[in-house]
C-alpha cells in the first residue's frame, strides 16, 4: 500500500496523530457539548472556539460501504473497502475509512466496528475492524 | 420565506454545442467558440451583444481537461466587451454558471450573459488512464480542505463516495441493481436517436448486469463517459429575449441551497445536497412537480439521478427504484421523460449545462427523432453530494 497522506495543519493534526497513543480524536465543543468533523477552530453549531480534539471510544457502526475493484494505480491491492462509520458517541457522527481484516463478502451495513491504527510516516491512520465480541 | 425572486427576469434565448468526440481532434478553445458562436447566433445575437460572460468551474489557471477554458480565455479570443464575468468551483454545482449568470443579469450588470462549459477528458484520456483518480491529481501531501479526509483511505474518485449513497439508499428502501439499471438503459434508448451522443448501440439488462463493478453497487455502465465537447447557453434579460427568434424560456426559479456541510460523508446520504436546492426552487414558484414535462438529471454516476428524482419530489421519498422500475414512466413517451438525449451516461460527459441545452432543445420542439411531447415545464438538476443546483425552466 501507498497511502496519500494529508497534509497536516494546526486544525487537523490531532486527527492524524492520536493514533500515537492509541486514540482516536474528534473535535469536541465544550458549550453545545457536541462533536463535529473534519476539526477547525469553530464550533459550526454554536460559534463557540471553546474546542478541541477529545477521545472517543473508537466504536462505530458501518453506516454505508462500497467494494472497490478498480486498479486506479498499480500500487493498490483489489478489492479493497471503503465504508462510512458512524461513531457511536453522536448520531450522524461520520469518518469515512478502510475496513480490514474481513472478506468484501461477509461486509453488511449495521455492523459494529473497532478503530485500529496504521502509522505511516507522522501518520496513524484510523482504520476499522469488525468488531468479534458482539 | 423568498420574496424577490428575480431570476423570473430572465430567460434562455439561445442554446450551443460543439461536436461532442471521444476524442475530438479540436483544441479545446475551438470546440468553444463552436459552442458559444453557435449559442449566439441561435439567440439572434452578435458577439457584440455579449456583455456578461460566466462558467462553472473556469480553468482554475491550469488548463486541466476538467475545465481546459474559463471567462478569462475566452473574453480576450472573442474580442468580448464585458460588464461583469465570473467563473470558480465554488457553486452549487455544475450549474453554477447559470445561476451566476441569470444573478448578474437580474442585478442589472448585464443584458446577455454568454454562460459555457467545456470539457477535454478525452483527450486526457488517450495520454493518462488514471487521469481522474484523485490521488493521483497531487504530488506529496493531500492539501485539499476535503479530499484530504478521503484519499488517505484510497477513495480514488467521487465513484467511492457515490457508491456508498447507492449501498445506503438500498439499504434503507430496498433499492435493486435492476431498478438502478434502468437510469443507464433509458439514457442508452435515448442515445441512440441522438446523433450527437456518444454510445448509440443498444444495451440490455442482461449486460448491464454482467458489466464490470467498478465499486459496488455500482458497475461500469453507472459511470459516465467522459468526451471532448463544450456547451454553451444564452441568457438574457427577458423584456430583450423577446426580441429574439426563438420563443423565451424563463428561469422560473433556481435552487441553490446548500444548509448542510460542504462534505461527502457528513450530509444526508440518501438526500444530498440536492435535497435543499430543490426545497429551496419548489419554494420560489407556483409550479408543482407534477407540472414538470421533461427532467434533465445528472447522471454523472446513475444513483444521483435517483436521489435527484426523489429530492426534487417527481416520486416520492424512497421510492425512486420502484418508480423507474421497467424503465416505463422515464422514457421519452412515459410520465416523465429523463435524460432524453443520452444524460451523461450515453450522450457523454459534457458535464452540466449539456441537461440546459436538452431541456432546452425539448421545450423549443428541436429534438427530431428523439423528441417528445409538447409541454412548457422543464427542470435542469446537476451535481452529487455536496454540489448541488436546480433550474426550473418556463416556455410560457
Ligand atoms: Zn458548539
Amino acid at each position: 500500500m501507498s497511502r496519500k497522506l494529508p497534509a497536516l495543519t494546526q486544525d487537523s493534526r490531532s486527527f492524524w496523530q492520536g493514533g500515537a497513543k492509541g486514540q482516536l480524536l474528534i473535535h469536541f465543543c465544550t458549550q453545545c457539548q457536541r462533536y463535529f468533523h473534519p476539526p477547525g477552530p469553530i464550533c459550526p453549531t454554536c460559534g463557540n472556539d471553546g474546542v478541541g480534539p477529545k477521545a472517543v471510544s473508537g466504536r462505530g457502526t458501518i453506516a454505508t460501504f462500497t467494494i472497490n475493484h478498480q486498479q486506479w494505480n498499480p500500487n493498490l491491492k483489489v478489492p479493497y473497502i471503503v465504508a462510512m462509520i458512524e461513531l457511536e458517541e453522536q448520531l450522524g457522527l461520520r469518518l469515512v475509512s478502510n475496513i480490514t481484516g474481513t472478506a468484501p463478502s461477509d461486509i453488511r451495513i449495521g455492523q459494529s466496528v473497532q478503530v485500529r491504527f496504521e502509522a505511516i510516516e507522522d501518520v496513524w491512520i484510523p482504520l476499522f475492524e469488525v468488531r468479534q465480541d458482539v | 420565506m423568498f420574496d424577490r425572486i428575480l431570476e423570473k427576469d430572465v430567460a434562455i434565448s439561445g442554446i450551443g454545442m460543439s461536436e461532442v468526440g471521444r476524442p475530438s481532434p479540436l483544441s479545446a478553445m475551438k470546440l468553444t467558440t463552436d459552442a458559444c458562436l453557435q449559442a449566439i447566433a441561435d439567440a439572434g445575437l452578435s458577439k457584440d451583444d455579449i456583455d456578461g460572460v460566466a462558467c462553472w468551474p473556469g480553468d482554475n489557471n491550469n488548463g486541466d481537461a476538467f475545465s481546459p477554458v474559463g471567462p478569462n480565455a475566452l473574453i480576450s479570443t472573442l474580442g468580448l466587451k464585458v460588464n461583469w464575468f465570473g467563473g470558480g468551483y465554488e457553486g452549487p454545482g455544475p450549474l453554477a454558471g447559470i445561476i451566476n449568470g441569470a444573478m448578474a443579469i437580474a442585478a442589472g450588470f448585464c443584458n446577455h450573459v454568454l454562460v459555457f462549459r467545456t470539457i477535454t477528458e478525452s483527450t486526457k484520456r488517450q495520454t493518462d488512464k488514471t487521469a481522474s483518480a484523485l490521488n493521483n491529481k497531487t504530488i506529496g501531501r493531500d492539501t485539499s480542505f476535503f479530499w484530504q479526509w478521503y484519499t488517505p483511505f484510497d477513495v480514488m474518485s467521487a465513484i467511492n463516495l457515490a457508491a456508498m449513497y447507492a449501498q445506503r439508499h438500498m439499504f434503507e428502501y430496498g433499492t435493486k441493481e435492476e431498478q438502478l439499471a434502468q437510469i443507464a438503459l433509458t439514457c442508452r434508448a435515448n442515445a441512440q436517436v441522438n446523433p450527437n451522443a456518444v454510445f448509440r448501440t443498444p444495451l440490455s439488462m442482461d449486460e448491464y448486469m454482467s458489466s464490470r463493478m467498478i465499486s459496488s453497487p455500482l458497475r461500469l455502465f453507472d459511470c459516465d463517459v467522459h468526451c471532448d465537447a463544450s456547451t454553451a447557453i444564452i441568457l438574457s434579460r427577458s423584456d430583450l429575449a423577446k426580441d429574439g427568434p426563438n420563443q423565451p424560456i424563463r428561469i422560473e426559479a433556481i435552487g441553490s441551497a446548500l444548509h448542510q456541510p460542504w462534505s461527502w460523508d457528513q450530509i444526508n446520504l440518501t438526500g444530498m445536497a440536492a435535497i435543499d436546492a430543490a426545497k429551496m426552487m419548489w419554494a420560489r414558484t407556483d409550479y408543482k412537480p407534477s407540472d414538470v414535462g421533461n427532467a434533465q438529471l445528472y447522471d454523472g454516476f446513475s444513483i444521483f439521478t435517483l436521489i435527484w428524482l426523489e429530492a426534487l419530489g417527481l416520486c416520492p421519498p424512497g421510492e425512486a427504484g420502484n418508480f423507474i422500475e421497467g424503465g416505463q414512466r422515464i422514457a421519452r413517451d412515459g410520465e416523465l421523460p429523463i435524460n432524453t438525449n443520452g444524460g451523461q451516461l450515453s450522450g457523454g460527459r459534457t458535464h452540466g449545462l449539456g441537461y440546459v441545452h436538452e431541456a432546452c432543445t425539448q421545450l423549443w420542439g428541436r429534438a427530431g427523432e428523439r423528441q417528445i411531447n409538447p409541454h412548457q415545464v422543464a427542470v435542469a438538476a446537476s451535481g452529487g453530494g455536496p454540489l448541488a443546483g436546480s433550474l426550473l425552466l418556463v416556455k410560457d
